[in-house]
């Protein structure tokens, strides 16, 4: 047994966390924020060329090949750097998408894109309040083309394709849903960007009005490709979610060591350390979950499913607590625009939502526990 | 990263399981599997009894304190190897309790301070249960702050006579040995004066007073000595440097890992698989499952984090102090498993006949156990000060007494 990262991929995190300190420092994030941009276009450039876009995407299709430890440990510096470009979408989402259910020529044409930086994807799954289900699915598709509408969509209005859910059938089972590709730049879909708790990262609405769309994997397998997409990109939002409780947590204590309150560093009076102590417990236990969850995903486990969903619950709990808390380290200047706290926090809440709710997930974990057991 | 047995790891379990199927106390298996917080009963037996006799046969057949050296009575065995007996070991392992003390901190102590004769005559009993120890640390006046112990050792000739209390002793009721932490020198700052002595439990003037719990279990005691003999031959480390030697044991105890802690939830989740509430099977229910969750997350997080300790340890690195979240994790969350267990029963929670021992009584026992756990072996709230100044670098508490003499501390009566 050995539970941890090997040195390559522990370099690997370096490399990522240098490049990003460098190219994607706060004020990065902010221009973002501020509406200046609506992602970080150099960022995602330096990305490529880093070889970080494609490193879990096989070499045959343009990508490093290297795989989803590799992936993993990437993930956890983008959600320390709240880097603001549309990683997650593309990458988790899209990309996984495609190596789970394309053919080969869908991946040859959309894979080494990604890699490169030149294209961005997304999944068009939600369709308003809910969480993922076959039934919420409303949008359908026949005769080669979609029609409905889809929100809220990762990083729509940045995206050159998706991958949209659609329903193919009306027995009341998972088989009435199918995949489909679409090139989002041949017309038939209008996109429009949705304001957001995070606007750092975008979400969009999609209508469709019979937008030609070719079939992603094969008819009336949609919802088993979603669910594996789905816990693909749970455990490596997961490690996002590390990230940034991390960062959060180390904000806290340099704030805590920095500032001098009743005459001493307001980190030496209980109430705080006891606060950034459970941060810690909570940022602990997420990554080690995570890591249960980076092996499953990198084996393609049977126990993928079950850890999956409790690193995203872990994850989620601890990056929501770690944000919030560190805002109160900070006392009133955590709650100001100036400080960088809030965006953490935003980010936060907003990825606590992406994937579908905490709520979901544990129900999710529950029911897959329960059919273990009872197996 | 994986999980995978390498071929001698392999090999290695291969043989654990052997010896176990052959050996091991079977027809115990069910109720040792039963066990939880605050209740392990075996029917027909004594629990001492059957837990000596399990752990010297292992120590026969050499799978006793399996990381000890041999000549020390263990089996110089690597840490990953360690924990593939006790995944092997399975409910066997709750024999192993009444041990802990003795094989996770006693033990190390005496490897670090005592002389090699005297490591090659204590240390082997000690691995085979044949002789229990205990640790005397805490006092009435010394719990959280246990450098404020005020029992006295005065040298005299050879000889130091010991005088004092100490409290909260776990297992001092059927220990052979222990080790002691005593003030010799109250003229010096209280963390200079302490020094560190082994004993024999049945040496003249040792009173040992079993305390009633709040669960009303006694599992802990109250140890009186009244002019204690020690000979100087069995001083652990230098007169003065007990808080040292003290911070060894203390730090071993951390080093115990992967015996895992309770959390209560496999319990908790059985129970959930097997309650009818009025809509269905509790295990069915949104609020239930959501609770569930919150707890399965931190039972894995738990466990797959003492892996990442196990990992470190087989490389050759030392366990730092952010294991402390394991004890600081499990003990609040058995406490709050409980009081759930109980509420999801509605009124009929409060039963603790003999007839719902099974449902109510076990988790009624968890909950009177649990107040123990967020004490014993560092508060809550030490814990949290040990993650937040040795893990995160936050400074220490201000402490008024920390260059003062001992003697001239306030205290209740002398303020």
């Amino acid at each position: 047994m050995n539970f941890d990262f090997s040195d390559d991929q522990k370099q690997m995190r370096d490399a990522a966390r240098k490049f990003l300190s460098e190219q994607c420092p706060p004020k990065a994030v902010r221009a973002v924020l501020d509406g200046k941009a609506a992602y970080d276009k150099e960022l995602w450039k330096g990305l490529a060329e880093m070889g970080f876009l494609g490193v879990a995407i096989p070499e045959q299709f343009g990508g490093a090949g290297a795989g989803h430890l590799e992936l993993c440990v990437i993930a956890e510096e983008m959600g320390r750097a709240i880097a603001p470009v549309p990683f997650s979408s593309t990458v988790y989402l899209a990309a996984e998408a495609l190596l789970i259910a394309g053919s080969d020529a869908q991946k040859q044409k959309w894979l080494p894109k990604i890699a490169a930086g030149e294209a961005i994807g997304t999944l068009a799954l939600f369709e308003g309040a809910g969480n993922p289900s076959p039934k919420a699915i409303k949008c359908t598709a026949s005769g080669g083309t979609l029609n409905g509408v889809k929100k809220p969509v990762p990083d729509g209005a940045l995206a050159d394709f998706a991958v949209v859910a659609a329903r193919t059938g009306s027995t009341g089972r998972d088989s009435d849903i199918s995949l489909f590709l679409v090139d989002l730049k041949a017309g038939g879909v209008e996109v429009k960007e949705l304001t957001n708790l995070d606007p750092t990262r975008g979400q969009a609405e999609f209508t469709f009005k019979n937008c030609k769309a070719e079939p992603l994997g094969a008819a009336g397998e949609g919802w088993g490709v979603i669910t594996q997409v789905l816990d693909r990109a749970a455990v490596l939002l997961a490690f996002e979610q590390v990230g940034g409780a991390d960062r959060a947590l180390e904000m806290g204590r340099d704030y805590a060591l920095d500032r001098i309150a009743f005459g001493r560093p307001i980190g030496s009076f209980q109430a705080i350390k006891h606060m950034l102590a459970d941060m810690y417990v909570s940022a602990t236990l997420a990554r080690s979950n995570c890591y249960y969850g980076a092996w499953a995903l990198s084996t393609n486990a049977a126990e993928l499913p079950e850890a999956a969903a409790a690193s995203r619950i872990s994850a989620t709990q601890a990056f929501q607590h770690c944000a919030k808390n560190n805002i109160q380290v900070h006392g009133g200047m955590g709650f100001t625009w100036e400080f960088d706290c809030h965006m953490y926090y935003r980010r936060a809440n907003a990825t606590a939502l992406t994937l579908g709710s905490l709520s979901y997930w544990e129900d999710v974990l529950i029911d897959r526990m329960r059919k273990k057991n009872a197996a | 990263m994986n999980f995978d047995d390498t071929p001698q790891e392999a090999a290695f379990r291969a043989e654990a399981k052997a010896w176990i199927a052959a050996n091991a106390p079977r027809q115990y298996e069910e109720d040792l599997r039963k066990a939880s917080l605050g209740r392990t009963v075996i029917k027909g037996a004594n629990l001492l009894e059957v837990a000596k006799a399990w752990q010297k046969k292992k120590a026969d057949a050499g799978w006793a304190c399996l990381h000890w050296p041999k000549e020390y009575g263990g089996r110089g065995a690597s840490p990953i190897e360690r924990v593939i007996w006790q995944q092997e070991e399975g409910p066997f392992g709750n024999l192993s309790r009444v041990f802990i003390i003795g094989h996770g901190m006693c033990g190390p102590t005496m490897m670090g301070f005592a002389g090699e004769e005297q490591k090659r005559k204590y240390l082997p009993p000690l691995a085979s249960g044949e002789k229990i120890w205990c640790q005397l640390f805490s006092e009435p006046a010394g719990g959280s702050d246990v450098a404020g112990l005020r029992t006295r050792a005065e040298k005299k000739g050879d000889e130091w006579i010991v005088n004092g209390q100490k409290i909260w002793t776990s297992g001092a009721h059927y220990s052979d040995y222990g080790i002691l932490l005593t003030r010799t020198d109250p003229t010096v700052p209280k963390h200079k004066g302490l020094t560190m002595f082994f004993l024999d439990m049945k040496s003249p003037g040792v009173e040992v007073r079993p305390i009633k719990q709040a669960s009303g279990q006694s599992d802990f005691n109250e140890v009186y000595f009244n002019d204690v003999r020690i000979p100087d031959s069995q001083r652990l480390g230098a007169v003065g440097d007990g808080w040292n030697v003290s911070l060894t044991t203390l730090m071993n105890e951390r080093m115990s890992i992967g015996a895992g802690v309770a959390t209560g939830f496999p319990e908790l989740f059985e129970f959930c698989n097997s309650l009818m509430l009025e809509d269905g099977p509790a295990i069915e229910d949104r609020n239930v499952r959501s609770k569930l969750a919150s707890w399965a997350v931190k039972v894995s997080g738990l466990k797959y984090t003492s892996m990442r300790t196990i990992s470190a340890l087989s490389r050759g690195e030392r366990p730092g102090p952010e294991n402390s979240i394991g004890k600081l994790v499990a003990a609040s969350m058995i406490q709050d498993v409980a009081m759930y267990a109980l509420d999801l029963q509605g009124a009929a929670g409060v039963f603790s006949g003999p007839e719902d021992a099974e449902v109510a009584g076990k988790f009624q026992a968890m909950l009177l156990r649990a107040p123990g756990t967020r004490v014993e072996g560092g508060t809550d709230e030490i814990m949290r000060n040990i993650i937040a100044e040795r893990v995160l670098g936050l400074p220490g508490d201000i402490r008024v007494d920390k260059d003062v003499p001992f003697n001239q501390i306030p205290t209740k009566g002398r303020a």
